[in-house]
């Protein structure tokens, strides 16, 4: 039996800095996975993937990650992509910061 | 040390110049990730978790300080004023940012450094025992066999696409500092019963997730045959080597599967048809290497004042009485500094730290600095009468850790705080428990323990042989935590043994502690190690410390 399609970001890393960062309904790439298009069909999931992936001057290794619907948009379910939306443990190198500020 | 000739350096910069119009190429759309991806790996460009990260070889782990103060610099000026010492004597930065990276190449290559061959299935930065040139027990440097050995496997045209990547390690003593033993091919210098001095050849080693220790091909190859038949090794695993599975690629699996007999007779084969390319050429190049390498004037000093700040200071004399080796020269030692303070990151020197330990590298170490597998830095060659002052210096630099091969020198791989590949973090797990034994203050009562962890099973953080290893898994979407035991990275290497099932993130800490306090109360006598302990007593008393028996019950 095929599994049941979980919600989805698209999601890679910019080209430039290398950052986590996520696409937006409205074709952006983010550094705030709230803002984040959360996607619950999967033909939908694969296309917006596809036209992620195109974007190659923009960013690198784009894929798709399970999230939730979360009360300010999208959160992660799996501590990798947690990790991601923050940055390391052992420093605090802005992206916490940010991450906190808006919290 | 050596010093590049134009040769070096004109390669070293036109393969910056090189990368330079690839990353060009890659910002403005004309080649895509999967073009440039191989191109930046050869010049050790990694995408990571959060960034880009830059992985620069220190060949053998030595460098001057004016190679370390580069490192600061290109630490400030294109990363965030860190770097990470690893267990392959590279340094790593853990934020630059694509434009920069041709910048920092040339600045490396400014003080004869780069990054070739540290990614990508070739020949990595050779590694040797991090005292080399002045141990106590050492027959010979192994340094000048490993710059041999650097400059032949560099851009060797027959080596660029090995089935997998390829790891060697030199070491000239007796004890082994460099694991010989877990290395694609391990060169040991030893002295045959004529006296004569040449190589002990181990093939096979290697940790990931096949651990295996590494097998003896050749008792006693003589020196001058040490290029030919690590060519003859090299290809032979090329032909053999399993290019179908990423996996079973290492050499380790190519000599499982074949068996050593055969490797050794293709081995053997392949080095008759080729010794006779190599004229000379390569013993002309060694004797120049060897100038370099010359060990410096040592000095005859009075170690008095060293013996009455030992006397009059008990910090000083902890930091001592751990931190240094036996150096060969009379009234000298080797000094290791911690990189490894309680609750910091392993590993992680910050652009100020870097300077002072260049500074004082040239003030009182003949201006050499050395990189260990354990991600230390170590001044080889100090007098004991300049120990008070260098101290002084370290402590000034949160430096001056007295925790050498204790519970707190920890190797951890860098983990899911920045590794793409990672299933769970390492960083906070060493910084956790460093904090928990400072807190306990047993550490020194413990004595000699080496605990490794790695954030998922390719064993960067070499838990297969730590004392105790430590593996972070994903199990459900939670990080998990598996206990190994027994394992030993030196000449009498042996891989661990899994003690059973795995701890969350909140019970790793509490386990390693019972694990711990529990072997103070097994051991004969303080004199007792961990692994003399694990090595009399067997698995079964630390699994019943590490799985009481109540939670069996609660769990039934
Ligand atoms: C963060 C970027 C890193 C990546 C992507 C990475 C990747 C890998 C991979 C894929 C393997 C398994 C190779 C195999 O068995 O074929 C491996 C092994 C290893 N790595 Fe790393 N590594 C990283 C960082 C480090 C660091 C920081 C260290 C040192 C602290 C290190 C040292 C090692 C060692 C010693 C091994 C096992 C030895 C062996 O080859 O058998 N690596 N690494
Ligand atoms: S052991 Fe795994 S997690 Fe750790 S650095 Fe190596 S590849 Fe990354």
């Amino acid at each position: 039996m095929p599994r049941a399609f979980t919600p989805k970001v698209v999601t890679a890393n910019a080209l430039l800095e290398g950052d986590a960062v996520w696409l937006t309904e409205d074709n952006r790439w983010t550094r705030d996975m709230r803002e984040a298009e959360l996607i619950t069909d999967e033909a939908h999931a694969d296309l917006r993937l596809l036209e992620g992936q195109a974007r190659v001057d923009e960013i690198a290794g784009a894929y798709l990650a399970d999230a939730k619907a979360g009360p300010e948009g999208p959160e992660p379910t799996h501590f990798r992509e947690d990790f991601r939306t923050r940055g390391p443990s052992n420093y605090d190198h802005g992206k916490q910061a940010d991450h906190a500020s808006r919290a | 040390m050596y010093k590049y000739n134009d040769f070096d350096e004109g390669f070293v910069r036109s393969r910056v110049a090189q990368f330079r119009g690839q990353v060009e190429r890659r910002i403005d759309g004309s080649l895509t990730e999967d073009e440039f991806k191989p191109l930046r790996l050869m010049n050790g460009l990694y995408l990571q978790l959060h960034a880009y990260m830059l992985r620069v070889a220190i060949p053998y782990g030595t460098l001057n300080s004016g190679q370390m103060r580069q490192l600061a610099f290109i630490a400030d000026k294109w990363d965030k004023g860190y770097g990470h010492f690893t267990t392959r004597q590279n340094i790593q930065y853990n934020w630059p940012k694509l434009p920069d990276v041709p910048d920092m190449l040339e600045a490396l290559a400014d003080v004869e450094m780069h990054a070739i061959q540290t990614s990508g299935n070739t020949i990595r930065n050779v590694t040797a025992d991090h005292f080399a040139g002045a141990a106590a027990d050492e027959i010979e440097d192994p340094r000048p066999y490993a710059e041999l050995l650097r400059q032949w496997s560099t851009d060797h045209a027959e080596f660029q696409f090995l089935p997998r990547k390829f790891k060697i390690a030199v070491t000239g003593a007796a004890e082994d500092r460099a694991v010989v033993r877990a290395h694609d091919i391990g060169l040991q210098i030893v002295r045959n019963d004529a006296g004569e001095v040449g190589f002990q050849v181990i093939v096979g080693g290697g940790l990931g997730r096949t651990p295996m220790v590494g097998k003896v091909i050749k008792d006693f190859l003589p020196k001058e045959d040490l290029l030919p038949y690590c060519e003859a090794i090299v290809s032979v695993y090329n032909l053999l080597g399993r290019r179908d599975n990423k996996y079973k690629a290492r050499i380790k699996i190519t000599v499982h599967e074949n068996g050593l007999e055969k490797i050794q007779e293709l081995v053997e084969e392949r080095f008759a048809a080729i010794r006779e390319d190599f004229i000379g050429y390569d013993q002309d190049l060694l004797k120049d290497i060897k100038k370099a390498f010359a060990a410096p004037d040592f000095a005859q000093k009075s170690t008095d004042g060293y013996e009455a700040a030992r006397a009059a200071n008990p910090a000083f004399r902890s930091w001592t009485d751990t931190n240094l080796s036996a150096h060969r020269a009379e009234g000298y030692a080797i000094v290791s500094v911690s990189i490894k303070k309680h609750g910091a990151t392993p590993g992680d020197a910050t652009s100020d730290q870097m300077r002072v330990l260049a500074d004082l590298a040239q003030q009182y170490g003949h201006d050499e600095l050395r990189i260990s597998h354990e991600q230390n830095v170590i001044f080889p060659h100090v007098h004991k009468s300049d120990l008070p002052a260098i101290y002084a210096a370290l402590r000034e630099a949160d430096l001056a850790t007295a925790n050498i091969g204790l519970v707190s020198d920890i190797i951890a791989c860098p983990g899911m705080d920045y590794c793409a590949l990672a299933t769970a973090r390492s960083i906070p797990i060493a910084q956790e428990i460093a904090t928990r034994f400072d807190e306990l203050k047993i550490e020194h009562d413990i004595g000699a323990l080496k605990i490794k962890i790695s954030g998922c099973i390719n064993a960067c953080g070499h838990h297969h042989v730590g004392h105790i290893g430590i593996l972070g898994l994903d199990r459900a979407g939670v990080e998990n935590y598996q206990i190994t035991l027994g394992g030993d990275g030196t000449q009498t290497t042996t891989i661990g043994t899994r003690a059973g099932p795995g701890f969350s993130a909140e019970e790793i800490v509490p386990a390693i502690e019972r694990l711990v306090t529990g072997y103070l109360d097994l051991r004969e006598n303080p004199e007792e190690t961990f692994l003399e302990a694990y090595r009399r007593l067997g698995m079964e008393p630390f699994k019943a410390i590490l799985y009481p028996a109540e939670e069996k019950a609660d769990a039934a």
